[in-house]
């Protein structure tokens, strides 16, 4: 918790001055409403996207946490939700409403699937999105439970309460690398997406 | 001898179901005497798939489990298909409309066409899908190309290109297509895949 | 392209000084529109990220002003290639692959995948494992539902039968949860058996929740079926008549509420079904509101049936007694070499299934889920086929919106029950 304020004595009076650094203040302002109103954008595609439900239903219920609203349309979301397995059919969906997002914005890849790719690691599975958007939480589990995803969303808050408005480094400004639309060069993309274990072993048929 | 039309032998599998596999130039003649016939009239179509085995030297099979809701019967239709001839059957759609999915399905994993199939276009994976056929056992489990190049050919079907000529004529949009982009839904269209070198 | 001129009288004119009202003529001043753009019709495209499409579904529909066309749906956004995945895994690994197809009732699809597998290794199952598996079907089932029903409610307009539906869900995920260590990929069974027994208080949290269960369904009976939005929104809308469903491949309770009584338990007796005590619910006209009362009765039957089997659940070992299909206990696989051996070829080599085939189809709350393998003699199949129940009952989906309006097109969609994960695997 940044030192925000002190208190100034005057002339033997009460303090009467309190005394801030202005980005302090408007940081801890600005990033206090982002994090305590995060409306999330719900991607959800697999079975995370129905602990997401249950997330948001009764019983745990991260509405208390400022997800009030789910907005469906990107336009008016902050956080991008991706919740369940990614495939490459749905690489360029996700892509197209991560670029519909205003600034600013985060992303919570959800479970085991968006992060890396899962028990996944086939033809069709993007081997994690964050070959395809930046992604600021992970939230491990297949599916995690509804705890879980509270507890990334709580990560997501401190993480934004430790943001500056003032960054002389632009947030989420990126160039794609070719007109393909790539954003990560493709030794990167390769070394993040490479098996894990000893999965290399299963070209074996028998 | 099975009395369907075209059978050449027929087998019991080890869950007691009879399977018949039949010629491959007489299935819609067999196909349809088992729906129309009193006493077969297998009415339901169950599933359409297909099976490559890991012996290369074993046909493909195109099977067809079919049902008669009236007689509670049961029945499996096997059609072999040599991987180095051509691979294509007929359809029957035309017998049986829930066919039209699963035989998509089947084209789109196996690259077998179906004559006579309404629609025959991939449906999971995308319509300019450049890997392959992916349940053929020649097809590597994560596919032919490194991941950076899948990711770059993912992100590069451009959500309007995944509009078929057909639906962007509902909207008086094909004329507006850039000359590339008309053409390379032309390639993709109808079921028509760019060849891939044989491995 | 010609100019106007056209009079209105407005609503509220402005009075002159004695009182009367001044009527203004309004010029249109731009070019109108030749007539023909009434008879054009639009595209609209519709998801595949969107709230009421049930997952990843693109439905391309040609409008002509709000009424459906044609709708072309557009699949394979949630592909994971899970047929290719299980020619690559052993049996048992396979279980766990089984859950995410239809995350909805996970434990319904573990079942049919044993079911398939035991059937082709030509294994027996002891009866206390049959039973539990029956448990297992039913509280999948209406865990489904309840997705169904909630999901539905919202899509129609009605968000708090989603609350009542969701927290019935969150009572079976705790028995879930207390069976198998987890709340939604639950990997219940294994072949031959499953992964574990019942704890000790499972049958009398089970039987409390079959005791309250009827009185939120009737709850949300109240709230729905006779209420004239929602009645007006469902009625009349999708209707499908048997043939065309017969001739579609539907089934479960889409083919039922179309009037054909074909219910696998019933006429495909598996699991000891047959013993049980159940009705088939079968509705008249096919369309949303006959779903919608065909899936609430099933509720209700399900419930029958927890109860029937609780009440005869019978004591004994869940596995079967074969060391080279089932993992010998650890303190037996320590201390006897014989067991050690088989732990050992089990766990490296998998359980080898004999060459042949089979096809197994349970009633799924989706539809008739199919499993079908054929093995060449090694512990990986050669070929894992799921029948999947969504994807063909979702065939139907343009032949049901034709000629429905858009909003009637959001209903349709949600009767199907489908779930994105089966219909692409």
């Amino acid at each position: 918790m940044k030192h925000v304020a002190e208190t100034k004595e005057v002339s033997g009076q009460s303090p009467n001055y309190l005394v801030a650094k202005f980005q302090d203040l408007v940081n801890w302002a600005v990033n206090s409403s982002r994090a305590n109103s995060l409306w999330p954008m719900p991607f959800g595609t697999a079975c995370c996207a129905i602990e997401f439900m249950a997330t948001a239903a009764s019983r745990f219920d991260f509405a208390r946490f400022g997800m009030e609203r789910q907005a469906f349309s990107p336009r008016q979301a902050d956080v991008l939700i991706c919740a369940g397995r990614l495939p490459f059919k749905l690489a360029p969906v996700i892509r197209r409403i991560y670029d519909q997002m205003p600034q600013p914005k985060w992303v919570i890849s959800m479970g085991a699937c968006a992060s890396t790719g899962g028990v996944f690691d086939n033809y069709a599975m993007v081997q994690g999105i964050d070959t395809i958007v930046p992604v600021d939480v992970y939230v491990p589990g297949c599916p995690p439970r509804p705890e879980g995803l509270l507890y990334g969303i709580l990560l997501l808050q401190k993480k934004i309460k430790g943001e500056s408005l003032f960054d002389a480094v632009r947030r989420r400004e990126e160039q794609p690398l070719d007109d393909k639309g790539l954003r990560l060069p493709p030794e990167t993309t390769d070394e993040i997406s490479e098996p894990f274990g000893n999965s290399v072993h299963q070209f074996r048929s028998s | 001898m099975s009395p369907v039309p075209g059978a050449l032998r027929s087998e019991v599998a080890r869950d007691g179901e009879t399977i018949v596999f039949v010629a491959r130039d007489r299935l819609l003649e067999a196909m349809t005497w088992l729906k129309e016939t009193p006493g077969q009239e297998f009415d339901y179509l169950v599933d359409v798939t297909a099976v490559e085995f890991r012996d290369r030297e074993r046909p493909l099979e195109v099977v067809y489990f079919l049902r008669s809701l009236t007689r509670l019967a049961d029945l499996r239709i096997k059609v072999e298909l040599t991987a180095s001839a051509q691979l294509a059957v007929d359809s029957v759609w035309s017998l049986w409309h829930g066919a039209d999915w699963l035989e998509r399905e089947v084209f789109d994993m196996f690259g077998i066409t179906f004559r006579g199939h309404p629609d025959l276009r991939r449906i999971l994976m995308w319509e300019t899908y450049a890997e392959g056929y992916p349940l053929r056992k020649n097809f590597p489990l994560r596919g032919r190309f490194s991941r950076a190049e899948q990711v770059r050919q993912a992100l590069n079907i451009n959500p309007e290109a995944n509009y078929s000529l057909e639906e962007l004529s509902i909207a008086e949009a094909a004329g507006d297509l850039p000359d590339d982009v008309r053409d390379r839904l032309r390639r993709g269209e109808r079921g028509v895949v760019p060849d891939l070198p044989n491995p | 392209m010609s100019k106007r001129t056209v009079e209105l009288e407005l609503a509220t004119p402005g009075v002159d000084a004695q009182g009367r009202p001044v009527r203004v003529p309004l010029t249109a001043a731009a070019e109108l529109p030749p007539p023909g753009l009434a008879e054009e019709h639009m595209l609209v495209n519709i998801g595949p990220q969107h709230p009421a499409t049930h997952g990843v579904l693109r439905l391309v529909v040609e409008l002509d002003g709000e009424t459906v066309v044609r709708c072309i749906p557009h699949l394979g956004y949630l592909h994971s290639g899970f047929e290719k995945l299980g020619e690559y895994r052993h049996y048992n690994q396979i279980i766990p692959l089984t859950d995410r197809t239809d995350y909805l009732s996970p434990m319904s699809n573990n079942v049919g995948f044993a079911l398939a597998a035991e059937r082709l290794m030509g294994i027996e199952i002891t009866p206390r494992c049959t039973v539990l598996r029956v448990i297992a079907c039913e509280m999948s089932r209406i865990i489904s539902h309840m997705v169904w029903l909630g999901t539905t409610s919202i899509d129609l307009g009605a968000f708090t039968p989603f609350l009542w539906a969701f927290q019935e869900r969150e009572r079976i995920y705790d028995l879930q949860e207390m069976w198998t260590g987890a709340r939604l990929t639950t990997s219940l069974t294994r072949v031959g058996g499953l992964m574990a027994d019942i704890p000790d208080n499972f049958v009398t949290k089970l039987r409390e929740f079959t005791r309250d269960f009827p009185k939120t369904l009737a709850e949300i009976d109240r709230v729905l079926t006779r209420n004239a939005v929602w009645a007006g929104r469902t009625q009349g809308v999708g209707t499908l008549t048997a043939a065309e469903a017969i001739n579609r491949s539907l089934s479960g309770p889409m083919l039922r509420a179309s009037g054909v009584a074909y219910d696998v338990r019933k006429d495909k007796p598996y699991l000891g079904y047959e013993t049980y005590d159940f009705d088939v619910v079968v509705g008249e006209h096919g369309d949303v509101f006959d779903r919608y009362l065909v899936r609430l009765e099933e509720c209700h039957q399900s419930n029958r049936i927890l109860q029937q089997a609780l009440d005869r659940l019978p004591d004994g070992p869940i596995n079967v007694d074969d060391p080279r299909v089932i993992l010998p206990s650890k303190t037996r696989a320590m201390s006897d070499m014989e067991a050690m051996i088989f732990h050992f070829k089990q766990v490296m080599e998998g359980v080898k299934a004999p060459v042949g085939e089979a096809y197994v189809g349970i009633e799924n709350p989706k539809g008739e889920l199919g499993n079908y393998l054929v093995s060449d003699g090694t512990a990986k199949p050669v070929r894992w086929r799921i029948r999947p129940p969504s994807f063909i009952n979702l065939s139907a989906l343009p032949r049901m919106a034709e000629g429905h309006l858009l909003s009637d097109l959001i209903a349709i969609n949600a009767s199907v029950d489908i779930v994105m994960g089966e219909v692409d695997r």
